[in-house]
C-alpha cells in the first residue's frame, strides 16, 4: 500500500472574480522511502494540493471540492480539524520555503523545536530538549547544547533551514512535505540542504514530497517526479523518464528553460567603457565596530558592448558593486571611470546627465515599480525628465518602448498589480531603456521569475542588448544563468574578486577552490550534462 | 541600553524647555491676571502682592527666575491658594489621578485587548464587525456623554453603583474608571486587531499550524506576543493621556484629582499652577513614552540584542 494516495483531488478558491480551480482532478501516490518531487511554476497548484491535504489552506476562500487522500488507508479529507491536528506535525510534517519568516522571531529555537513533541507525545520538557539537542546535532548545527537557546535571527538562512528540518523530524514523521525548501538559499547552501534532506530521508526510510519550481534542483534527489501546470498533473514518471524521455510538451519546455550552454563571445569587444579601480565601499556600523567591507579593493573593466556577469553568494558585495558604479551608494575610496569621466566626483547636473546614460534593473519587479503609477506614467516620466521626448511626442515614445520590450500596446493604462511578474520585469526593462542608456546594471533581474519566464526575459535582454548596443553588468547568484548570458564572468567572495574569465574558461578550467565549490553546487549537473 | 535611555532623556530636555517657554509667554499674553477680580483691590495691596510673586519684574527676568527655581525642583507658590506651593498641590492630586489612570488603563487593556484579538481571528465577519463597531462608538462618544449615561443606568435606574465620589463608598471607583478607560479600550482594540491580523498572516503561524497545534495555542503561544507590540508601544502615550485627560471624568464624578486643579488654574490665571502642571505632565509624557518604547523593544529579541543583552 502506498503511504499516501491522492485520488481526483479538486480544490478551488472562491474569489470575487468567481471560482478558480487551483487543483483540478489531481491524482498521485507517494511511496514510503522515496522522494516524490512536484514541479510546477507559480500558480500551478503544487503547493495548494499539498496544503489542502492537511487542511492548511485558508478556508474560505479555499475549498476542497472532491477527491480522496488516503494516508495509510485513511482519508485525510474526511477528517475533522481535531483529527488532522493529531496527524500534523506527528505523522506528516512540513518544511517551508523561507526559513527567515517561518520561524517565530519571538521564541528561542529550542522552545519552537520541542513544541511538536511535547504536544503530541506528552513527554517532559527536559526529555524533549534532550531529543532536540540530538536532532540539531544530526542536522549539522554546531554546539547545539548552547545554541538551542538562541533566537532565529542569530542564525544564517542555511542554519535556520536546518532548524526547520529538525523541527519537522522531531516526532519521526512518516511523510515529510518540503515546500521549496532551498529556493531562498545560496547555491552552495542549497547543495548542502539538498544533501541533508536526502540523507535523513534514506536513514529514516520515510516518504518525502519535495515541491519545487525548478527541475534542476530535484534532478539529483527525486525518485519520482510529478509535473503540474494550471492545477493539473501533466506528467508523472520516475526521474530518468522525466529527464531523458519527457512526453508532455510542457515538461519539454521546462527542461529547455533550464539555462544551459555557454555564450560564444565576440572577440572584437576590447575597448573598455567602464574601468573600476581599487573600489572600496564600506558600511559603518557605529563607532566601536569594524565597518562592513561590502566591496574591498575591487578593480574590473567592462568593455563596450559586452555583458559582464558578476557572480557571488549573498553578502559577496555583487549588488553593492553595481550600485557603487551608479553612485547609488556612497563609495569609500577608488575611482569609477565611465567613458573618460570619473563618475565618483560628479555632482548636480553632471550627475543627472550621467544617470541618464547608466540605468538599473532590479530583482523584484513587484517592489521596484510604483504601484500608483500606470505603465504610461512609469515610462513617460524618465522620457520627459531627461528631455528625450516632448509633451507632444511622449505618447509615441512610450508605445514604441512597449513594442520593444514585448508588451501589448493596450496595456498602457494598466497598473503594476494587473501584470504578472514577467510582464512587470518587462516594464522595468522598458523604464531602464527609456533614457537610451549606454550601460545597464541588471541586479538579479530574473531570480524572482518562473523558469520559463526567466528564459523569455533573458532572451529579451540579449536581443535588446544587441539592438541598443548596450553594455551590461549582469549581477546574479545563479551561475547557469550568468553562463548563458554573459561574455565574461567575475566571481566574487566576501567583497573581493576571486577569479574572472570567459564563461568557457571558468566552467571548464576553474583556477580557484571557491569557484570549483560554486560550480560543484549547481544542482542536476549529472543528469543535465 | 543605558546609552539609549540617556540619549532619549537628553533629547527630552529641549522639548520640555520649549513647552515651558511657550506656556510661560502664552499665559502672560492672555488678558487678565491672577489678582484681577470683580472687587476693586487697592493699588497698594495689588502692588505688594505683585512684588511678592515677582510680577513687578520685567517679563524676561520673571522667566529666568522661574527657570532658576525649576532647576531646584521648585515649581513656585500658587497664586490662588495662598501659603501652598504648586509642588504640594500636585502631590496631593497625583495619587488620586494616578490611581484612576491605572484602573482606566486596566479596563482599557482588558476590554480592548480581548475585543481586538477576538475581532482579528475572524476578519470581516460578525465576530469582527461587532466589537469593531463598538470600538468606533467608544472612540466617538465623549466622556461627558458616556459618563452621565453610565451614571443614569447603573447609578440611578439599577442603583448598583454610587454616582460620584472617590474612595468614600465601596464601588465608587468603578464608573469613573470605566468611563475614562473606554475610549482607550477602543484604540487598543483597533491597534490589537491590526497587530494580530499582521502577525496571523506571517509564515511562522503556518509553521505552528503545521505542527498540529490547536488554533487557540497558535494564537496564545505564537501570535499574541508579536501582535501586542503595537499595543504596548501605545501604552505610554495612553497612560500619559489618561493622566492629562482625566479632568472631564474627575469633574463628572467629583474625583479630587489633578485634572480639576489644572482646569481651575487656567480659569484663575494661576500662572505658576498652569506652568507647574504643564511641566509636570509633559515630563510624565516623555517618561512614559520612553518606558513603553523600552518595553516594546524588550519584547522583540532582535531589538533586545541591539541593546547589548539577551
Amino acid at each position: 500500500m502506498a503511504l499516501l494516495e491522492v485520488k481526483n483531488l479538486q480544490v478551488s478558491f472562491h474569489t470575487r472574480n468567481g471560482e478558480v480551480k487551483a487543483v483540478d482532478d489531481v491524482s498521485f501516490t507517494v511511496e514510503s522511502g522515496k522522494i516524490t518531487a512536484i514541479i510546477g511554476e507559480s500558480g500551478s497548484g503544487k503547493s495548494v494540493a499539498c496544503y489542502s491535504l492537511l487542511g492548511l489552506i485558508p478556508r474560505p476562500p479555499g475549498k476542497v471540492e472532491g477527491g480522496q487522500a488516503l494516508f495509510e488507508g485513511e482519508d485525510l479529507l474526511q477528517m475533522s480539524e481535531r483529527q488532522l491536528q493529531q496527524i500534523r506535525g506527528r505523522d506528516i510534517a512540513m518544511i517551508f520555503q523561507d526559513p527567515m519568516t517561518c520561524l517565530n522571531p519571538y521564541m528561542t529555537i529550542g522552545d519552537q523545536l520541542i513544541e511538536p513533541i511535547v504536544f503530541h507525545k506528552r513527554i517532559s520538557k527536559k526529555e524533549a530538549r534532550q531529543r532536540a539537542v540530538e536532532l540539531l546535532e544530526e542536522v549539522g548545527l554546531r554546539d547545539p547544547g548552547s545554541t538551542i537557546d538562541s533566537y532565529p535571527h542569530e542564525f544564517s538562512g542555511g542554519m535556520r533551514q536546518r532548524v526547520m528540518i529538525a523541527m519537522a523530524l522531531i516526532n519521526e514523521p512518516k511523510l515529510l512535505i518540503a515546500d521549496e525548501p532551498t529556493t531562498a538559499l545560496d547555491v552552495t547552501i542549497q547543495a548542502q540542504i539538498l544533501k541533508l534532506i536526502a540523507q535523513l530521508q534514506t536513514k529514516r526510510d520515510i516518504g518525502v514530497i519535495f515541491i519545487s519550481h525548478d527541475l534542476a534542483v530535484v534532478a539529483d534527489i527525486a525518485d519520482d517526479i510529478i509535473v503540474m501546470k494550471t492545477g493539473k498533473v501533466v506528467e508523472h514518471n520516475d526521474r530518468q523518464g522525466i529527464f531523458h524521455n519527457a512526453q508532455h510538451p510542457y515538461t519539454k519546455k521546462l527542461l529547455s528553460a533550464i539555462p544551459g550552454g555557454t555564450k560564444t563571445i565576440n572577440p572584437e569587444l576590447h575597448q573598455p567603457l567602464i574601468t573600476v579601480s581599487n573600489l572600496n565601499t564600506w558600511f559603518d556600523q557605529g563607532k566601536h565596530q569594524e565597518p562592513v567591507k561590502a566591496v574591498n579593493n575591487v578593480s574590473l573593466e567592462i568593455r563596450k558592448g559586452e555583458i559582464l556577469g558578476l557572480v557571488g553568494e549573498s553578502g559577496s558585495g555583487k549588488s553593492t558593486i553595481g550600485r557603487s558604479i551608479l553612485r547609488l551608494v556612497p563609495i569609500t575610496s577608488g575611482t569609477v571611470n565611465f567613458d573618460g569621466t570619473d563618475v565618483t566626483s560628479l555632482e548636480g547636473g553632471d550627475l543627472k546627465n550621467m544617470r541618464r546614460r547608466m540605468q538599473m534593473i532590479f530583482q523584484d519587479p513587484y517592489a521596484s515599480l510604483n504601484p500608483r503609477m500606470s505603465v504610461y506614467d512609469t515610462l513617460a516620466e524618465p522620457l520627459l525628465l531627461h528631455g528625450i521626448e516632448t509633451k507632444a511626442s511622449v505618447e509615441q515614445g512610450v508605445l514604441k518602448l512597449m513594442d520593444h520590450v514585448g508588451l501589448a500596446r493596450n496595456f498602457v493604462r494598466k497598473y503594476p498589480h494587473e501584470f504578472s511578474g514577467g510582464q512587470r520585469q518587462r516594464i522595468a526593462i522598458g523604464r531602464a531603456l527609456s533614457t537610451r542608456p549606454e550601460f545597464i546594471v541588471a541586479d538579479e533581474p530574473v531570480s524572482a521569475l518562473d523558469v520559463t519566464i526567466q528564459a523569455q526575459i533573458l532572451d529579451l535582454m540579449l536581443d535588446l542588448g544587441k539592438e541598443y548596443g548596450l553594455t551590461m553588468l549582469f549581477v546574479s547568484h545563479d551561475l547557469a544563468v550568468v553562463k548563458h548570458i554573459a561574455d565574461r564572468i567575475v566571481v566574487l567572495y566576501k567583497g573581493e574578486i576571486v577569479e574572472q574569465g570567459t564563461g568557457r574558461d571558468l566552467f571548464d578550467n576553474p583556477q580557484q577552490e571557491y569557484t570549483r565549490q560554486l560550480l560543484h553546487s549547481i544542482p542536476g549537473q549529472a543528469l543535465l550534462a | 541600553m543605558w546609552r539609549f535611555i540617556g540619549i532619549r532623556l537628553l533629547q527630552a530636555v529641549p522639548v520640555i524647555l520649549a513647552v515651558i517657554t511657550v506656556t510661560f509667554f502664552l499665559v502672560r499674553m492672555a488678558p487678565g491676571g491672577p489678582f484681577d477680580s470683580e472687587k476693586a483691590v487697592m493699588p497698594e495691596v495689588k502692588a505688594a502682592l505683585e512684588a511678592q510673586y515677582r510680577l513687578d519684574l520685567p517679563l524676561p527676568q520673571q522667566y529666568l527666575a522661574y527657570l532658576g527655581d525649576l532647576t531646584k525642583g521648585d515649581l513656585g507658590p500658587s497664586f490662588k491658594y495662598p501659603g501652598r506651593d504648586v509642588n504640594e498641590l500636585i502631590s496631593a492630586g497625583l495619587p488620586v489621578t494616578a490611581e484612576l489612570g491605572i484602573y482606566a488603563l486596566l479596563v482599557a487593556l482588558f476590554l480592548g485587548g480581548i475585543s481586538g484579538v477576538v475581532a482579528s481571528l475572524k476578519p470581516n465577519t460578525a465576530q469582527d464587525y461587532i466589537p469593531m463597531s463598538l470600538a468606533m462608538i467608544g472612540i466617538c462618544m465623549p466622556a461627558f456623554l458616556f459618563g452621565p449615561l453610565l451614571v443614569l443606568v447603573f447609578g440611578i435606574y439599577l442603583e448598583w453603583l454610587p454616582v460620584a465620589g472617590w474612595g468614600d463608598i465601596p464601588g465608587d471607583k468603578i464608573l469613573p474608571s470605566i468611563t475614562l478607560g473606554t475610549a482607550y479600550a477602543a484604540y487598543i482594540a483597533r491597534l490589537g486587531r491590526a497587530g494580530m491580523l499582521e502577525v496571523m498572516s506571517q509564515d511562522y503561524i503556518r509553521t505552528a499550524r503545521a505542527k498540529g497545534l490547536p488554533e487557540w495555542q497558535v494564537v496564545t503561544r505564537h501570535a499574541l506576543r508579536g501582535g501586542m507590540i503595537p499595543v504596548v508601544a501605545f501604552l505610554g502615550p495612553a497612560f500619559a493621556g489618561l493622566l492629562t485627560g482625566s479632568f472631564v471624568v474627575e469633574t463628572i464624578f467629583q474625583v479630587p484629582g489633578l485634572g480639576r486643579f489644572f482646569v481651575q488654574a487656567a480659569f484663575n490665571r494661576d500662572y505658576t499652577m498652569i506652568l507647574g502642571s504643564t511641566v509636570f505632565l509633559s515630563t510624565l509624557i516623555v517618561l512614559f513614552n520612553l518606558l513603553s518604547d523600552i518595553l516594546a523593544a524588550w519584547m522583540n529579541p532582535r531589538l533586545r540584542a541591539q541593546f547589548g543583552g539577551r
